[in-house]
């Protein structure tokens, strides 16, 4: 309590009593409507701590008279979105991928499902806007080893590849090194003529490599290294491929081939998800 | 450190107990009716102000088919703000900036030229307080009648009157809330809606809530706004030097102030104390006491004292619009001059010409055109099976014209550069055809295909030109195309 209120000589008015290093404060009462607009506040407080969650006990906390909870607030709101998208999804599901083409709408809303389930599904593998990484395709990019056309992509997604599914997607490439079909001096000998083929030759006579590759390699992988996707036999003639193109692995490849595998995503995906992802995926700039 | 004494420390206690000393009661004022010039010209600013904000609203004005046709329409929904001849987007944010630095600047121009004029006459504390203390004035009388009723006991006559004054009041404000929406949807439709109960809660909302603010700010709050609420009073003072024309009582010539009769061996000054510029002031203040915070500029002062000194055969303007300079001249018997041009009038006039030339330019030299790319983020870029480089951008393409339009798109800087649309399967070219509807802004991803670039990263700047083919208006946007750094390609 403020003991030593003066009067001041030259404003002639009150100080407050407060004195710090012989600074004295002058009174400058404030309206006493500001006051009760504390006191306002304090019953607005009372009351919402009564109304609403509060206070903290040592294993729960007092849920407030109105019962709110922000929980339950996000899944109201969840639902609400989902039963507002629930058109517009059961509409991709029946449509064909040209229906959906031809409305701007129903493209957009295509567009953004399938960048979020691309983003929470396919990302960790095929990198984000589908750049790809070694052993997981670059989407983007076009160098589809079994399609690049919305059906190809759909197929792919539903049943996977070397997945297990009855229906998915299998290739199987020869363990040429492994199971002793060419001696390691002829495995050499074709990697050093593949390397031409996408344009890094090592300036060594790729004749016997030639004659190697056209005998084993060419039934699937084609004459000029094109390709099969009938087969799903990646085309070598490409400066993209899917584990590199440096030699070593190259002959890594042609020794003991790695076969990676896509899941199929059925049955974790619904149809709709899955065809706005396709549609997301072929946009991405490799769709044929 | 004087000791105070027993009788004084009482006086304080006593004053504690009643609660009145670190908290004050409000002094209520009774601002009496005054007549002459500054209250002609106070009306008559009220009268503009109020009516622009009224019915401006109400204003229609033709913008063709499927356009809004109210001349000032600030729409939320369709993200638009139409002022006459012009439209701005949300892009066009920084020409409400503009604004604000233009209204700021002149505000402190004004300020430091007549004082706060903009307090006394045109700030809606002001007008709308006036409007209300006129309502009150017509129902309960002026300020004597007013003070009497409110002391002695309620009457019938008094209870009926207060009645009367709140309702109008009430009405005045949900005019007023009202009148504010009408500046966000269309006024009419607005209207009808309102009253068949088919307007949005927003506007039911804010309706009420403009109503209660102005009902409470203007009816109830009053001088307690500029007094506590508003910080321009706080830091006006410094707008304010010795050369700024304010409203003030000339000291010199009034005092000393006595009462009564004049006789010749008592020194009298012009002021005969009457206290009729106390009791005309809007905030209560007594504007002899010099430039104080509470001042509002307003001069209702003046017109109270010109009375009073025409009615003693004085001369008029004893309190009077003048600067501190010219009053410590003539205190001395000096003559001064005005001097408008101040290092700081200069310095503030200089800087809203320069606001004004800016805003102005930039506003003439608008196009309807507009364009943004934004490079993918990720992958950088793609390497393509032919050994060539594709990268990702979106495009968004704003045609602010009323019609739909055709937008050609090319890049340079990029040789053999080949663009494409996956959407809606444009491409691969040199040259895209957008198409984008009327007033709205489309959003395309494109992809632009190339050999990898000149610098050391792979990278170059590629331009991308966006031509309107219906007008002809084009421009460009400066962006990168990314590669593989040297030796990796």
């Amino acid at each position: 309590m403020p003991t030593k209120i003066e009067k001041d000589i030259v404003s002639g008015r009150d100080t407050t009593g407060h004195e710090w290093d012989g600074i004295k404060e002058l009174n400058t009462p404030l309206p006493k409507w500001w006051l009760y607009v504390l006191y306002a506040t304090m019953v607005w407080a009372a009351v919402y701590v009564v109304l609403y969650p509060s206070v903290p006990g040592i294993t729960g906390y007092f849920h407030g008279i109105l019962g709110y909870s922000q929980r339950n607030a996000v899944d109201d709101a969840v639902r609400a979105v989902a039963t507002q998208r629930a058109g517009t999804m059961d509409r991709i599901k029946v449509l064909s991928f040209a229906e959906i083409r031809r409305e701007p709408e129903l493209m957009a809303a295509a567009n953004t499902a399938g960048r979020i389930a691309f983003a929470n599904n396919c990302q960790p593998c095929h990198a984000a806007g589908g750049g790809g990484q070694p052993g997981y395709p670059a989407l983007a990019a076009g160098a589809w080893i079994w399609g690049g056309t919305l059906g190809d992509i759909q197929q792919t997604i539903v049943y996977g590849i070397r997945s297990g599914d009855p229906k998915a997607r299998e290739s199987q490439m020869p363990r040429f090194g492994a199971d002793g079909v060419l001696k390691p001096d002829e495995i050499q000998a074709v990697a050093d003529y593949v390397m031409t083929l996408y344009g890094r030759p090592m300036g060594v006579d790729v004749a016997p490599g030639r004659r190697l590759f056209a005998e084993n390699c060419a039934v699937c992988h084609g004459d000029a290294g094109q390709g099969d996707r009938e087969k799903g036999a990646p085309r070598l003639a490409s400066r993209v491929h899917l584990y590199g193109d440096d030699r070593a692995t190259v002959v890594a490849q042609i020794t003991a081939p790695r076969m990676g595998v896509m899941p199929a995503w059925h049955a974790r995906l619904d149809e709709a998800t899955v065809k706005s992802l396709t549609l997301y995926v072929h946009a991405l700039g490799g769709g044929e | 450190m004087s000791r105070i004494s027993k009788a004084e420390r009482q006086l304080q206690l006593q004053r504690e107990d009643a609660g009145e000393h670190l908290y004050a009661n409000r002094v209520r004022v009774y601002p009496k009716s005054v007549h002459g010039p500054v209250r002609r010209f106070k009306w008559a600013v009220l009268i503009v102000c109020l009516g622009i904000y009224y019915l401006l609203p109400w204003l229609r004005w033709n913008r063709g088919v499927n356009q809004p046709d109210q001349a000032v329409l600030l729409s939320i929904s369709h993200e638009r703000f139409y002022f006459f001849n012009l439209e701005f987007w949300p892009q066009d944010i920084y020409y409400l900036t503009g604004l604000l630095i233009m209204a700021a600047v002149a505000l402190f121009l004004v300020t430091s030229l007549i004082g706060r004029v903009w307090c006394g006459y045109t700030c809606p504390q002001t007008v709308w307080t006036d409007l209300f203390m006129w309502i009150e004035r017509l129902v309960e009388g002026d300020r004597n009648e007013r003070m009497k009723r409110d002391a002695s006991p309620l009457t019938l006559d008094t209870a009926w009157r207060k009645v009367l004054k709140h309702a109008v009041w009430l009405g005045i404000a949900f005019w007023t809330g009202g009148a504010w929406i009408m500046y966000y949807v269309d006024a009419p439709t607005v209207t009808v809606e309102f009253w068949t109960g088919a307007a949005s809660t927003e506007v039911y909302f804010f309706t009420f809530l403009f109503t209660a603010t102005t009902y409470l700010l203007a009816g109830w709050a009053r001088e307690q706004v500029c007094t506590y609420m508003c910080p321009w009073p706080r830091f006006q003072s410094a707008m304010l030097d010795e050369q700024s024309i304010t409203v003030t009582y000339q000291g010199w010539r009034g005092e000393p102030r006595v009462r009564g009769k004049r006789h010749d061996e008592v020194p009298a000054g012009d002021c005969i104390d009457c206290g009729a510029c106390v009791t005309a002031c809007p905030t209560g203040i007594d504007i002899r006491d010099g430039i104080q915070l509470e001042c509002i500029n307003c001069g209702l002062c003046i017109d109270a004292c010109n009375h009073v000194m025409e009615r003693t055969g004085r001369p008029d303007y004893l309190i009077t619009w003048d600067t501190l300079a010219d009053q410590a001249a003539k205190a001395e018997g000096r003559q001064t001059t005005l001097s408008l041009l101040r290092p700081r009038t200069l310095i503030y006039a200089g800087a809203l010409v320069i606001a004004v030339a800016l805003m102005t330019g930039a506003l003439a030299m608008r196009t309807s055109i507009g364009l943004s790319v934004l490079h993918d983020r990720a992958p950088l870029f793609v390497r393509l099976p032919d050994g060539g480089i594709r990268n990702g951008y979106t495009v968004k393409v704003i045609n602010k014209t009323q019609s739909l339009a055709l937008f050609d798109l090319h890049t340079e800087g990029l040789g053999g550069a080949s663009l494409a649309e996956s959407d809606e399967g444009l491409g691969p070219a040199a040259k895209l055809g957008l198409v984008v509807k009327a007033d709205s802004v489309g959003t395309f991803r494109i992809t632009v295909a190339g050999a990898p670039g000149r610098l050391g990263d792979g990278s170059q700047a590629i331009d991308f030109v966006l031509r309107n083919t219906a007008n002809g208006e084009q421009t460009v946007y400066r962006s990168l195309f990314m590669g593989p750094p040297e030796g990796t390609r």
